[in-house]
């Protein structure tokens, strides 16, 4: 819990020196609580108040990262329990496990899924995120060979090193450590070890115990040995035990400030129905989790996890939009048709899309509506007769092309009328109502 | 530091609904968060009903509308079909036919359906009209009564035609759905008003309104959760219904249950995207707090029964 400005002044000098560039250690206390001041601006500070503050200023739920570069994989750091409250911070990570007893074709078909897997939604890339690589074997030159494989052909995948042997463990590292993998990792038997192989390779380590209690006193043992970058795994594996020891880890951490659960978490939802596996991690997208282990990333399957993703962890408060203006779509002529829609994003993407799949070269004029959708905005009285005629007439658009047509949504067809009155000169188009209906009528007009 | 779990417990609690005559269901009736049984009592699963039309599915696409195509054409036969084959824990007959802008048909030829599908099945009976404000309300009026004492759920009542329907519900027994459209204050706004008229809070649906997932699905889901949070916190009364997602209708007109492998490769195939499609929606729907669902392909309904069953134990 974040301290207030009267319990931070506590545990400042009160000096009031101003040494710190403030007139009154008070007035720095209340920088300080509003997050506005850091405190090694203030020279006199004690170590204690240094550590109590530097506890309570610390997320209550750790960020930790894997792999590198642009891909490096960001977790942790939430702040609510439920989206409606502020947005979601980072997004679970989708992992594909690979068995290292697997075949081979078998290993390099699912990195070549996950190699194949990204798609574009609504703007954003998306895709399988991470490899987990586990040491079913528990033969170290075998995990040595599929690490070698997977690390050679899926360069730059973050991977998670799944095995409880330090052995093992420490053979994996050797490989692969300057990825920054996850060490999956250490359990109530293993912890010195795997804690000594994460500092001394820098890894994230995952840890594993049988429900909350236990798994509450290993992270704090693993932490007294020096290791805070942490991804939690309390066993759940039914549903029903994810949602308990989601919520109650997520509530522990925020609510009660309980750092010995304040890390991300970390769920396998593996099923032998692929269906029902992406009803498991869709459970972890809402209720949590960090990481979601699969155990195969087929494309209908993916497509459905990612976007339930991008769903859960779009910003409540601002719709997804684009920028206003004439968007040019394939390589339109003077009197190529000029269509118009709202500025959400959704329905950017879904209307360019269709417009692209036509294969008719057209303007889409994209208003401004604050991000809202056709029928919403149109309820909302941002996309108005008065307003398109504005838009389309501020736009320079009639200098650009050679007619005065512009095609509309099919669901506020009952706006023709109107736009025609307030754009003198120009005829107005009802569309179809669903974007779907676009290819066939632009190709329709063409012929 | 040793872990204490920090529960929860809450002032109010989901009224239980129990509906149909021959074969009964209930649900709602926990006094938790949706599944979070560690604290509270669960009394019981949600319940998913399985939809069928009083006219041709015409407009579902082929996924769905296949697993149809030999009982679809008369909704006796459907709703057969649904109970004997699909093992159906309740029907949902929507009479999508008496749109004005789809076959028109009358409130009269909607009573008919009803009366007939009534007496084929045991499993209790949804029934909703088509969506058109007024027409709705001469259309569920008038079944109503051809239902009535049958314990059935009838909806939806919106904002401009709830009068009608819910003093219809009222005089028949029925059970009533009340949507607005995803807002908080609306659905509460219309549960008050409903209740105004004296229909008894615990016969109530709330409907916030189902969107498919990758169409405004995150606006459904914080509706939800809102609303059930106020139920549970804040013991409002007004609140406290049940929830409803209609997710069949909304999941089948998008893209994603439509588009082929072939037009879209890097999706993947069709069946299992569509039905994927439905059973995530629909998972969604529950963990955000429904506990009625609307849906149609057998297979999505089997998969979440199973998400269900390892929800509840
Ligand atoms: C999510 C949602 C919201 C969200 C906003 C989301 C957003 N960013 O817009 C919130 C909760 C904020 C909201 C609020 C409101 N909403 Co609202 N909302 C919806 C909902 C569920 C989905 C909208 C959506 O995202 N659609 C997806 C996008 C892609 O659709 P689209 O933009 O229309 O685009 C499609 C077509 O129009 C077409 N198309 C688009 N552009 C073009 C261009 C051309 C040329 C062509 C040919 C085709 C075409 O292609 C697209 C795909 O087929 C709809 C119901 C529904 N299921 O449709 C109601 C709906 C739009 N909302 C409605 C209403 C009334 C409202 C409110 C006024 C009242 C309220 N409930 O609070 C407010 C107004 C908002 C405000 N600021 O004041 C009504 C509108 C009714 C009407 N006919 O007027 C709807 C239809 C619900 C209903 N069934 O009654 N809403
Ligand atoms: S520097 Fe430290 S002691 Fe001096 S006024 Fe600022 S807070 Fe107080």
């Amino acid at each position: 819990m974040a301290l207030t400005g009267v319990e931070i002044f506590k545990l400042l000098p009160k000096t009031n020196c101003k040494k710190c560039g403030h007139p009154t250690c008070l007035a720095f206390a209340m920088k300080l609580a509003q997050r506005q001041a850091s405190l090694d601006q203030c020279p006199d500070v004690s170590d204690e108040a240094k550590r109590i503050l530097g506890e309570a200023s610390a997320p209550p739920i750790r960020p930790v990262s894997f792999g590198t570069g642009d891909r490096t994989l960001k977790m942790g750091e939430e702040m609510v329990l439920f989206r409606h409250e502020k947005k979601f911070v980072n997004p679970t990570v989708f992992a594909v496990e690979i068995k290292d007893t697997e075949a081979d074709e078998k290993i390099n078909s699912i990195v070549e899924d996950v190699l194949s897997s990204e798609i574009d939604r609504v703007g954003q890339k998306l895709r399988v995120d991470a490899i987990l690589i586990n040491n079913v074997s528990e033969d170290v030159s075998r995990f040595e060979t599929v690490i070698k494989t997977v690390s050679s052909k899926a360069a730059n995948v973050p991977l998670i090193i799944s095995t409880t042997s330090p052995t093992v463990a420490e053979a994996a590292l050797k490989l692969v450590a300057s990825w920054r993998p996850i060490l999956y990792g250490a359990n109530k038997d293993n912890a010195e070890q795997m804690a000594n192989l994460a500092k001394t390779y820098k890894v994230p380590l995952g840890v594993k115990a049988e429900g909350l209690e236990a798994l509450s006193s290993l992270t704090e043992k693993i932490k007294s040995l020096g290791v805070e970058e942490l991804v939690i795994d309390s066993g759940a594996i039914k549903a029903k035990d994810i949602i308990e020891h989601n919520t109650l880890i997520r509530r522990a951490a925020l609510k009660k400030n309980f750092k010995p659960l304040g890390y991300p978490v970390i769920n396998f939802c593996e099923r032998e129905d692929k269906v029902l596996e992406a009803l498991i991690a869709s459970l972890g997208i809402m209720k949590y989790s960090s990481i979601v282990v699969l155990s195969s990333v087929e494309k209908w399957k993916n497509l459905s996890l990612f976007t339930l993703r991008q769903n859960i962890y779009t910003d409540p408060q601002v719709p997804m939009q684009v920028e206003q203006k004439i968007y040019r779509i394939g390589e339109p002529k003077p009197d190529s048709p000029l269509l118009i829609t709202t500025n959400f994003s959704l329905t950017y993407f879904i209307v360019s899309g269709e417009i692209e799949n036509s294969k008719v070269p057209s303007r889409l004029a994209v208003m401004d509506c604050e991000g809202l959708s056709v029928l919403t905005a149109w309820a909302a009285g941002k996309f108005t007769a008065a307003k398109i005629a504005q838009f389309i007439k501020e736009s320079g658009i009639e200098n650009e092309i050679s007619h005065k047509e512009l095609i509309i949504p099919g669901y506020v067809a009952i706006l023709s009328g109107a736009i025609e009155e307030k754009l003198p000169g120009w005829k107005v188009t009802v569309g179809p109502r669903e974007a779907n209906g676009i290819p066939a009528f632009l190709r329709q007009r063409m012929s | 530091m040793a872990f204490v779990a920090p529960k929860e417990s809450y002032s109010g609690k989901v009224s239980e609904v129990t509906i149909g005559t021959d074969k009964t269901i209930s649900f709602g009736g926990e006094n938790v968060l949706p599944f979070q049984s560690f604290e509270g009592t669960v009394p019981h699963r949600p319940v998913i009903a399985y939809e069928i039309q009083d006219v041709p599915p015409g407009d579902w696409p082929e996924t769905v509308k296949s697993v149809y195509e030999a009982v679809s054409s008369d909704p006796v036969s459907w709703a057969k079909f649904c109970e004997d084959k699909l093992n159906a824990k309740a029907i949902a007959l929507r009479l999508i036919g008496t749109h004005p802008d789809r076959e028109n048909r009358s409130a009269e030829d909607a009573k008919r359906v009803v009366r007939d599908v009534l007496s084929a099945i045991k499993v209790p009976l949804i029934i909703l009209g088509s969506n058109h404000v007024e027409k709705d309300s001469e259309v569920l009026v008038a079944v109503a009564e051809a239902a009535k004492d049958k314990n059935c759920i009838i909806g939806k009542a919106q904002e401009g035609n709830y009068k009608t329907i819910t003093a219809a519900a009222m005089a028949h027994n029925h059970k009533l759905i009340a949507m607005s459209e995803l807002d908080i204050n609306l659905s509460k706004q219309l549960n008050i008003l409903i209740t105004q008229m004296g229909f008894p809070k615990e016969r109530l649906i709330t409907d916030p309104m189902c969107s498919a997932l990758g169409y405004g699905i995150e606006y459904t889901y914080s509706v939800m959760e809102r609303i059930r949070l106020a139920a549970l916190t804040q013991n409002d009364a007004v609140m406290q219904p049940p929830m409803l997602g209609d997710v069949g209708t909304y999941v089948w007109k998008v893209k994603e249950t439509q588009a082929s492998e072939n037009e879209l490769p890097h999706w993947g195939s069709l069946k299992e995207r569509s039905i994927t499609w439905e059973a995530v929606t629909a998972a969604a729907m529950l963990i955000a707090g429904a506990e009625l669902l609307i849906m149609r392909h057998p297979e999505a309904v089997q998969v979440v029964e199973r998400f269900v069953d390892e929800l509840m134990q």
